[in-house]
């Protein structure tokens, strides 16, 4: 076992240098641009240009550049390219916000995803059910900053019942808090909520039929009883792994679409505005943030996997 | 279609023995095909919504007769100091507080008109060829991809399988949209440049490439799993002992057996290429304006929401209409077909 975790750990690091690699690869070799160029302002003079080379080190060889960036990474002193904001404090600041929306979004989408999940299994092929699916499609057919940006528009700025966008910190008023993040949390579980709901009907109706269900029906449980103890709970299984990938997504500042549209300023926002600036330590920080949650989180779902399932190890 | 259980005599004599009676009784062998294609048949949901695909694919395609015929003016024609007379009344295409008009209803800004005085209609059909010309040659793309890493991973085991599964394991790593949108600001900065071909930064090349090459692992991950199992299988050894080579296995023997997956991930690809773009395009990284696209004209919408919803909603709805109808004929397809595949999806 811990030959295993060593070596998802060894993996784990790989990947991570690679998409370090890749995503300071993107910034620096295909835009016809020097960052240097960009960052002189407006008809700067060679000398300038020249002089901003220099201070940044955008003369050297890309892979010291490459190094030296990394080494900023780690301790922590990368500096924006635009704003010339240490990188770190603002991601510091983005990640209450980020981590708010993630964690409420993801238990909301979970508890709503096993409620209709459920239900619409209990009641598979009748109305409900075929109502369920129904909403279930159209929630995945919907882009997460459409649906976002008119719940803001008619139930934040038209109908006045929640604020419009924004964000107010939990310790200054959690009342507050709470009441901006209904919306964003609401758009953001749409999505996934259509999606679990989907794979755990078909879980559960595949469960339904294994024997062990029927022992626990032949030995005079209730209904409830072997719906919630026996079947539930081993169609949760997949469930839980999808869940674990797309939360550790969430949590690094993947729902950039629901932090923009919602402006929460969080993680993925900073990831958002810097791209389109071509700011890159900001870009590399983050994506190496994300991917280090979205990594952590692949790694801990196969390490559970393997403790579950021992053929794993021998592969 | 119940025949008589084969006798001792038929098993005697062969194979055959089977085809003749078949012939003789009007029986057919059928395949997996034709059943998942009766199945197909039988789910008239699913039909109904593949059909109303093809019909939206053909309103957009039609978009050149509604600009020219109904509505005379193109998509990127401003009419920004025009007025129109709508129910005898003269009104301002743009209203002098900068507000487009709103529906009409009627030929000329049948939808309203947007910030610039553009018939909404028209770019709204004009932009959905852009959109679904993006998704299905994306999807295009990522199965070709896919097919290729995913059998050479598959089959040749080893060092070939370490690679590509490595590159498959750190593109999924990424998340989809930070790699998209940061793919799609660069190369629309700087083009694109393979060998003697230039791609400009502005073309439609761009998001499908970006778009194409980011699903490749939801597609490639699966079919190398399905590879390394079916080659395994007699029918591969059977190839081998006759003397297939490795193209002959891989192409002849073992995509056929692909097959059906692919067909399934290929609808639901479109769908989530289609959201794909206009996500990036909400980010500003996707197709350029003024070129439209359901991307470009939602987020061109969001930004004036408040004075008129229409911009967003229409083109929104447009979005929604298309990418359900290819979710709900794959969820058909794959009941049909079954092979059990998923596709994630994107915040």
């Amino acid at each position: 076992m811990a030959r295993f975790v060593v070596r998802r750990l060894i993996q784990m690091l790989l990947v991570m240098f690679a998409v370090s690699v890749i995503t300071f690869l993107i910034f620096n070799v295909i835009p016809n641009s020097d960052p240097a160029v960009r960052m002189a302002g407006r008809q700067p003079t060679e000398t300038q240009i020249e002089a901003i080379r220099k201070e940044w080190g955008f003369d050297e060889n890309i892979v010291v550049q490459y190094f030296t960036t990394m080494k900023k990474v780690f301790t922590g002193d990368l500096v924006s390219y635009v704003t010339q904001l240490p990188v770190d404090e603002e991601i510091k600041k983005g990640l209450p916000r980020t981590f708010a929306l993630a964690i409420g979004a993801a238990l909301l989408w979970m508890f709503v995803a096993i409620c209709f999940g459920l239900y619409s299994a209990v009641k598979a092929g009748r109305f409900a059910d075929r109502f369920l699916t129904i909403l279930a499609l159209i929630g995945i057919s919907m882009p997460v900053f459409w649906i976002g940006a008119l719940m803001n528009y008619y139930l934040g700025f038209k109908w006045g019942l929640f604020p419009n966008g924004g964000y107010v910190e939990f310790t200054e008023d959690p009342v507050d808090w709470f009441y901006h993040l209904i919306l964003p949390w609401t758009a953001l579980a749409i999505l996934f909520i259509g999606f679990y709901s989907r794979v755990l009907r078909s879980n559960v109706l595949d469960t339904i039929n294994e024997d062990y269900v029927r022992t626990a029906r032949a030995k005079g449980l209730s209904e409830r009883q072997i719906m919630i103890r026996h079947v539930l709970r081993n169609s949760m299984i997949p469930i839980i792994t999808l869940w674990g990938l797309d939360f550790g997504f969430v949590l690094g500042g993947g729902a950039i679409l629901t932090e923009t549209v919602f402006d929460l300023q969080g993680v993925g926002q900073y990831a958002a505005d810097s791209i389109s600036q071509l700011d890159v330590p900001p870009v590399l920080a983050v994506t190496m943030f994300t991917a280090f949650f979205i990594v952590l989180l692949n790694a801990i779902v196969d390490v559970i996997y393997a403790y579950l399932d021992p053929r794993i190890r021998l592969q | 279609m119940a025949t008589e259980p084969a006798t001792t005599d038929q098993a005697f004599r062969g194979p055959a023995a089977f085809e003749e009676e078949a012939r003789r009784e009007g029986v057919h062998g059928v395949g997996p095909w034709k059943l998942g294609f009766r199945r197909l048949r039988r789910n008239k949901v699913a039909l109904f919504f593949g059909f109303v695909f093809i019909l939206l694919v053909a309103v957009c395609l039609a978009a050149p007769l509604w600009a020219n015929r109904v509505a005379h003016t193109g998509p990127d024609e401003n009419h920004l100091t025009d007025t129109i007379v709508v129910d005898g009344e003269k009104k301002n295409v743009v209203a002098l507080d900068g507000i487009p008009i709103g529906p009409t209803w009627q030929g000329e800004f049948f939808l309203g008109a947007d910030k610039n005085g553009r018939d909404v209609m028209v770019r709204l059909l004009y932009g959905g060829r852009n959109s679904l010309v993006i998704g299905v040659t994306a999807a295009f793309m990522t199965s070709l991809l896919s097919i290729v890493l995913g059998l050479l991973a598959g089959f040749f085991r080893g060092r070939t399988d370490t690679a590509i599964r490595g590159l498959l394991d750190v593109m999924w790593s990424f998340p989809v949209v930070i790699l998209g949108v940061a793919l799609g600001v660069a190369l629309a900065l700087g083009g694109l440049q393979l060998g003697p071909i230039v791609i400009s930064g502005d073309s439609l090349l761009i998001p499908i490439f970006v778009i194409g090459l980011v699903y490749v692992p939801y597609l490639a991950r699966p079919l190398r799993g399905q590879v390394l199992s079916l080659r395994e299988k007699e029918f591969v050894e059977a190839a081998r002992a006759q003397g297939a080579g490795p193209l002959r296995l891989m192409f002849g023997e073992l995509l056929p057996n692909l097959a059906s997956t692919i067909l399934v991930f290929f609808t639901l690809l479109i769908a989530n290429a289609i959201l794909l773009e206009a996500a990036l395009s909400f980010l500003g990284a996707g197709v350029r304006p003024p070129n439209p696209s359901w991307g470009t004209m939602i987020d061109e919408g969001v930004e004036r929401i408040a004075t008129a919803p229409h911009l967003t909603i229409v083109p929104g709805l447009m979005l929604v209409l298309t990418v359900l109808s290819l979710n709900v004929f794959g969820d058909g397809v794959r009941d049909a077909l079954d092979p059990r595949a998923k596709v994630r999806v994107e915040a």
